[in-house]
């Protein structure tokens, strides 16, 4: 099976001149190794108003007001992209919907012996959703997608979702994986790498995940104890290999330091063996 | 135009060139004094902080439409959401009155910041709703432009609750009526518990309640910051004093059974300021009692519950503090990141704090054992006694445990059914009471508030219906008894 790809665009538009279309090119290689290095920016997009934006507002009123109905008009916008499809959710069903609502965000997905449906697909998808109704929706890729917790509502019901992969979304939160515990019977795979905005306190509620095999907590830079993180994790879901580029950046990163001191020691008194010694 | 301004930076640069170039600058300053020249040219140009009559700025005003008396999590949502469903910008001048600006005492910042939906009142259960709704959208309800997003660190770990055999059918009532108002919980057998959390020992738990989404626990202080930091933008004053007398007018009138009653109104209140022994008078339309722990007195001020027993005037705020102790502890065998905030058929209650096996837990003690109230001290042999033997009961790993340290706080305890108060006196019409939250005010604190203000503005209750919540249920003896007490 062919990785699924989606090149996307995560958060706001540029505005305000400054910045670069921000891409997320998600190959998706679910345990295969390195996951790609996402834009981990929360807000991008947004940075050009700290400066000349921000210095202005502290001196104008009205500059303010305008800055605030900017940001209004962001989030009221966030929440209108992540309204529930509920006009397909009542005439089609929850898998449809769901479907619906993952490729009009430029995510893709795939039904029970199918192919991977992508954005370009969708309106053939649309054209033939009656025969993907009776069909149970398998995995999600909604990588890079601007996906938040009432977006969120259009996946949590899908009695046999097996793979759900949310890497580098910029609005999937803690609130967003304490939504997740209603698919606890279903969900085995599960990828949540590099997410801004995600930490240990959600990843605390995936215990609800009974028949997770897979978790991928690679490159959460909001994770404060990355190390032990991982390894808590791990404890809390004994059936499940969780993948985590972090911990092992730490021990490599601990053994280099233990190099040095054990070459410094060596050092200092030659002849001694190697290895730590109390000093 | 462009090129102007073109012009313009380059000459300018050229010139602040020109005077960087030099090794000194214009003047040698040597001692000092050319900074300190500097320093107060700065003070006394126009838009600097120099005023002709310097020393009042820490002064309440003389007049405020609204004055809320204390500025804990409860009087400061009062004040946002005032500000937030007045009509039109800047109508009405509120004021925050906080005796205290370290909150060294208030019950805010020494709560364990949970919230459950696991109440047996469904008005309870429905504050809790619309305050996590508010919480999970903290960042759009208090964002002030420039600043920075509130990180309010909410763990989404839910309330796992037990109950023995004699409790298992009420807990069964509860979650029934928790689940029909809206709320995510469900009921474990004592088998499904032990599947779940293998550390508990299910001995003596006949029935388990656990809350599956929007229970948890988060930062009281961000909370408190958030509330006032986005209410003092929006035009709310306040002042560093305490509240020491209420003014009042008095008109005697008769009921329509004949009976005499004194309508009281509150005309000013008096604002002694911090150290020293002057006060203030501030003219004032309603007064808002958010002073938590302390709200009997301030009832007191405005003569509620000074009359003959059995009367409308005579009924007390049964609001007084009690103090309740929270002890941390370090346990690395203890229960591992899925651990619930349990609370357990005891009364004992603990949760994770942390990652590192650190564990945070209390109790609230019998009638008989209220500790004194006049400090803060802890009793560590309440520990000993009390919590311990109940914790290494229902969680063996406790069996070997470090307490790292403690603290005590002050419940706002409602004596009589445990349950807030909300709504004006019906004697003081112009004394609003959101206080009396007995251990769970805090996560209240956004529902209230809202709901404070909506019966200030409009006279009712619009988004939740909290009228069983009134002064009236005292004089009337009717009991909204609050059973999930922590
Ligand atoms: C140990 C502990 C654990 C708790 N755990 C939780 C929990 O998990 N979840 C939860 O929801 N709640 C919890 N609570 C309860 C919660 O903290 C309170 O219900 C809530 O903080 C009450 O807020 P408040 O604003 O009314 O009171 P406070 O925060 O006490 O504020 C009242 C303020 O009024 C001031 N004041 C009083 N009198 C005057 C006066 N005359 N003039 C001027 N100022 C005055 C005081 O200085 C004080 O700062 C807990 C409380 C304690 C003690």
């Amino acid at each position: 099976m062919a990785a699924p790809k989606a090149l996307l665009r995560a958060g706001h538009p540029t505005w305000w001149g400054g910045g670069t279309l921000r891409t997320l090119s998600s190959q998706s290689n679910f345990g295969q190794g390195l996951n790609p290095s996402y834009d981990l920016d929360p807000n991008p997009g947004r940075n050009p108003q700290q400066g000349l934006m921000g210095s202005m507002a502290s001196r104008f009123y009205d500059l303010e007001q305008f800055r605030e109905w900017i940001s209004r008009f962001w989030s009221w916008n966030l929440y209108r992209k992540n309204k529930v499809f509920s006009y397909t959710l009542k005439h089609y069903g929850p898998s449809v919907a769901a479907a619906h609502f993952v490729l009009t965000h430029g995510g893709a997905v795939r039904f029970q012996d199918q192919e991977w449906l992508f954005p370009q697909d969708k309106n053939q998808f649309l054209w033939n959703n009656h025969h993907f109704q009776k069909l149970p929706l398998e995995e999600v890729d909604a990588s890079g997608c601007v996906i938040n917790y009432y977006g969120l509502e259009n996946l949590v019901f899908l009695p046999s979702l097996r793979s759900l992969r949310l890497c580098g979304c910029p609005y999937v939160d803690d609130w967003c994986l304490g939504r997740l515990h209603s698919l606890g019977s279903s969900l085995q795979e599960l990828s949540l790498a590099g997410c801004p905005k995600v930490t240990e306190r959600g990843l605390a509620c995936l215990h609800h995940l009974r028949s997770l095999r897979r978790l991928d907590i690679s490159n959460l830079p909001a994770v404060s104890d990355k190390g032990l993180t991982q390894i808590l994790v791990e404890e809390m879901l004994p059936n499940c290999e969780v993948v985590g580029i972090d911990y092992a950046d730490r021990l490599k990163l601990l053994s280099e330091d233990q190099r040095r001191v054990e070459e410094k020691a060596a050092a200092a008194v030659p002849g001694a063996p190697g290895g730590l010694m109390p000093t | 135009m462009l090129r102007l301004a073109l012009q313009l930076r380059v000459s300018r640069g050229l010139l602040s060139r020109g005077l960087r170039t030099r090794s000194r600058g214009p003047i040698d300053d040597k001692d000092g004094k050319w900074t300190e020249f500097k320093r107060k040219l700065q003070v006394f140009w126009p838009g600097g902080s120099w005023e002709a009559f310097s020393g009042t700025i820490h002064l309440p005003p003389e007049h405020a439409d609204v004055v809320i008396v204390g500025g804990g999590v409860i009087g400061w949502s009062v004040a946002y959401w005032l500000k937030r469903l007045e009509a039109r910008n800047n109508t009405i001048r509120v004021l925050v009155v906080e005796r205290d600006p370290t909150y060294s005492r208030a019950s805010t910042v020494l709560s364990i910041g949970g919230i459950r939906q696991q109440f047996s009142v469904p008005q309870s259960v429905q504050l809790s709703l619309f305050s996590i709704e508010f919480l999970r959208n903290i960042n759009e309800y208090l964002a002030v432009a420039g600043e920075p997003p509130l990180d309010i660190q909410f763990c989404p770990s839910g309330y796992l609750m037990l109950a023995s055999e004699e409790n298992a059918s009420e807990m069964e009532r509860n979650v029934k009526m928790q689940r029909q108002t809206g709320a995510k919980v469900c009921l474990l057998s004592p088998e499904q518990l032990k599947n779940k959390f293998p550390w508990i020992n299910t001995e003596d738990v006949a029935l388990a309640s656990y809350g599956l989404e929007n229970e948890g626990w988060f930062d009281p202080w961000c909370l408190l910051q958030g509330l006032r930091r986005k209410a003092l933008s929006m035009g709310v004053c306040h002042s560093h004093g305490e509240v020491i007398e209420l003014v009042s007018s008095v008109r005697p009138m008769v009921t329509s059974r004949g009976e005499q009653v004194n309508i009281k109104r509150i005309n000013e209140v008096h604002v002694k300021m911090n150290s020293s022994l002057e006060y203030q008078p501030v003219g004032c339309a309603v007064v808002i009692n958010a002073a938590g722990a302390w709200s009997g007195k301030l009832a007191e001020l405005a003569g509620i519950g000074i009359g003959p027993p059995g009367t409308l005037q005579g009924t007390r705020l049964p609001v007084e503090p009690r103090k309740r102790y929270v002890y941390v502890w370090h346990c690395p065998q203890g229960p591992g990141l899925e651990a619930p905030l349990v609370t357990d058929i005891s009364g004992v209650y603990f949760r994770r704090e942390g990652l590192g096996g650190y564990y945070l837990g209390g109790c609230s003690p019998t009638e008989e054992d209220e500790p004194e109230t006049e400090d803060l001290e802890v009793d560590h042999d309440f520990f000993q006694e009390k919590l311990w033997p109940h914790l290494a009961h229902r969680v063996p790993a406790f069996n070997s445990l470090k307490v790292q340290s403690a603290w005590a706080g002050y419940y706002d305890y409602n004596t009589f059914d445990q349950n807030g108060i909300v709504g004006p006196h019906p004697l003081v019409p112009n004394m609003y009471f959101a206080t009396g939250f007995s251990g769970h005010g805090l996560q209240h604190a956004p529902g209230v508030g809202r709901a404070v203000a909506e019966i200030l503005l409009n006279g009712e209750f619009s988004t939740i219906d909290l009228n069983v919540f009134s002064f009236s249920r005292f004089y009337q003896v009717e009991k909204v008894q609050e059973n999930i007490i922590i």
